[in-house]
């Protein structure tokens, strides 16, 4: 079966700045893949180049057998800030709504030269998925609150199920436990567990050790790209990705 | 007061006022509300104020000056929103600066304007007693064509003026319905001009809809409130110009401002009370479990 991510020696620089150089990265079917790295080494470029939000200068990235410009309504994407004005006068249920913009009433993905001049209502199966969306995500008592009046991990947890509300073949998350605390970053990788058993997983995150307990594999970006299987993370990998000097506890998994 | 309703009754160009200040209203709820979420008003004022250039042409090719201003308006919005969307570098310079070209070309042309050398202060500061009832078709005609579109992409709208980086991910033209909003946003700069000229048209597009959103948090209630907000301001100020003689455009702006500036006191006083308040049942409530 052909991978759901195939990049083959990648590279991209923004402006004379080299990001990402030979990448290479093979994403198969239902993997859990985390994505670790120092900042500024690539990661969030490389979730961007995986979305089509962003060209390589060379190299080839197909997702789901498609250019990944145009692959992008089959995927759902969590981003690490929210990219609206927090006092913006909007509910959390409009903000899900938006997640189902490419699907016509029948939940099938538009298609057509001029599908996206589609005059849009929300239908009746547009309203059921974002009410189950947001029950997966346990936010279902939120929906009418406006999105301002949220804390941190409810915020993250409707930024989720806008990108679930889409029935996303592929879920794309950028560090999404950055701004909560533990006890929520535990109960949202439980929840991405459950979901991986029906769609492919990608999570940026800094925290190796952490996500090493649910992930299958670790991608370690520092403007090259090296995998690693969960099991075979010990401190010299990590000291390889990050460099010299880095605190290290040890824990048992 | 009285006497201007005395005067409505009896005088047509007073009904083609409160005729022109009610269309115009429309433009302003609606699309006021979109130009003050998406925090683009120096988009609106460069579109606004570029439209000088293109009355301007009109005046010195012998055209209906409003017949230029319509397109020009579009022309600008399109121009401003290219360079907004193409050319990160610099973007509220190159919009100041096509903001001061755009009213340059129209003094120019105005200045050499053969034969009756026009009033530039009715462009500048409009004059709402002085539009010919034929315009309210247009009014119209213009109204209708925003709704319409409104009604039809409301979602497209949100998504793109909430979140363009998702919008774009759901495969939303992101680029084409930006466009198309400033154009739209050209269209009711157009509508408020024959109001209060276009110096004065951007409070007349913003003020409405904050004061609207200072109560109410959905973006339809929103633009229904600034409807009903513009048009009674607008009314109002005719009406309270009128016994004194006082120029239309500046006695409406004057009250407009007003009302934002207390409303957004009462606003503040209101939210500060609140947090006293919530910040007092806390200490009760802390006292309560010690």
């Amino acid at each position: 079966m052909s991978p759901v991510i195939d990049i083959r020696s990648l590279n991209f620089a923004y402006g004379r700045v080299p990001t990402l150089s030979g990448i290479d990265l093979q994403v198969a079917e239902g993997e859990f893949l985390g994505i670790v790295g120092p900042n500024a080494g690539g990661k969030s470029t490389l979730l961007k180049l995986i979305l089509g939000l962003l060209q390589p200068q060379s190299g080839s990235i197909r997702v789901l057998d498609c250019a990944a410009s145009a692959a992008s309504r089959l995927l759902g994407y969590v981003p690490q800030y929210p990219s609206f004005p927090r006092d913006f006068p909007v509910t959390v249920e409009q903000v899900v709504q938006l997640g189902r913009l490419s699907l016509d009433q029948n939940g099938r993905q538009r298609d057509g030269k001029w599908h996206a001049l589609w005059p849009g209502r929300v239908s009746s199966t547009d309203r059921r998925a974002v009410h189950r969306a947001l029950a997966e995500v346990e936010a279902g008592d939120i929906s009418k609150r406006q999105i301002g009046s949220l804390s941190g991990g409810q915020l993250q947890r409707v930024l989720l199920a806008r990108a679930l509300v889409g029935e996303p073949r592929i879920l794309i998350l950028d560090e999404p436990t950055a701004n909560i605390d533990q006890r929520m970053e535990s109960e949202i990788f439980d929840l991405l567990k459950a979901l991986n058993t029906r769609m492919s997983i990608l999570v940026v995150s800094h925290d190796v050790a952490f996500i090493s307990r649910y992930v299958s594999r670790v991608a370690c970006v520092n403007q090259t790209l090296v995998c690693h299987n969960t099991d075979a993370i010990d401190g010299h990998v990590i000291q390889e990705v990050y460099g010299q000097h880095v605190r290290m506890i040890a824990h048992g998994h | 007061m009285e006497d201007f309703f005395t005067a409505l009754s009896q005088h047509a160009f007073l009904q083609t006022a409160v005729a022109t200040a009610m269309l115009a209203s429309i433009g302003c709820g609606v699309m006021g509300t979109y130009v003050v979420v998406k925090r683009i008003a120096f988009i609106a004022g460069g579109i606004a104020h570029s439209v000088l250039g293109g009355m301007g042409a009109a005046l010195y090719f012998g055209f209906e000056p409003l017949h230029g201003a319509l397109p020009a308006a579009i022309a600008a919005a399109l121009l401003i929103g290219w360079v907004r969307l193409h050319w990160h570098a610099q973007e509220d310079t190159l919009i100041s600066a096509l903001w001061a070209i755009g009213m340059a070309v129209g003094v120019l042309f105005i200045a050499k304007a053969p034969g009756y050398q026009a009033d530039l202060m009715s462009y500048l500061f409009g004059n709402i007693l002085l539009v010919p009832s034929e315009s309210l078709w247009l009014m119209v005609t213009l109204d209708l064509v925003l709704l319409v579109i409104v009604a039809a992409y409301h979602r497209q709208f949100l998504a793109v003026v909430f979140d363009e980086e998702f919008a774009r991910l759901r495969g939303v033209p992101v680029g084409f319905f930006y466009l198309l909003l400033l154009v739209l946003v050209a269209v009711t700069v157009v509508l408020l001009i024959q109001v209060v000229g276009l110096i004065l048209v951007l409070a007349l597009l913003t003020l409405p809809a904050a004061v609207a959103g200072h109560y109410v948090h959905s973006l339809g209630r929103m633009m229904l409130i600034a409807t009903l907000l513009g048009a009674v301001l607008s009314i109002t100020g005719l009406a309270l110009s009128y016994g004194p003689d006082l120029p239309v455009g500046p006695t409406i702006i004057l009250l407009v401002g007003g009302v934002y500036i207390l409303s957004a006191m009462l606003t503040q006083f209101l939210e500060r009370r609140r947090a006293r308040l919530a910040a007092a049942q806390g200490a009760r409530q802390g006292a309560a479990v010690e």
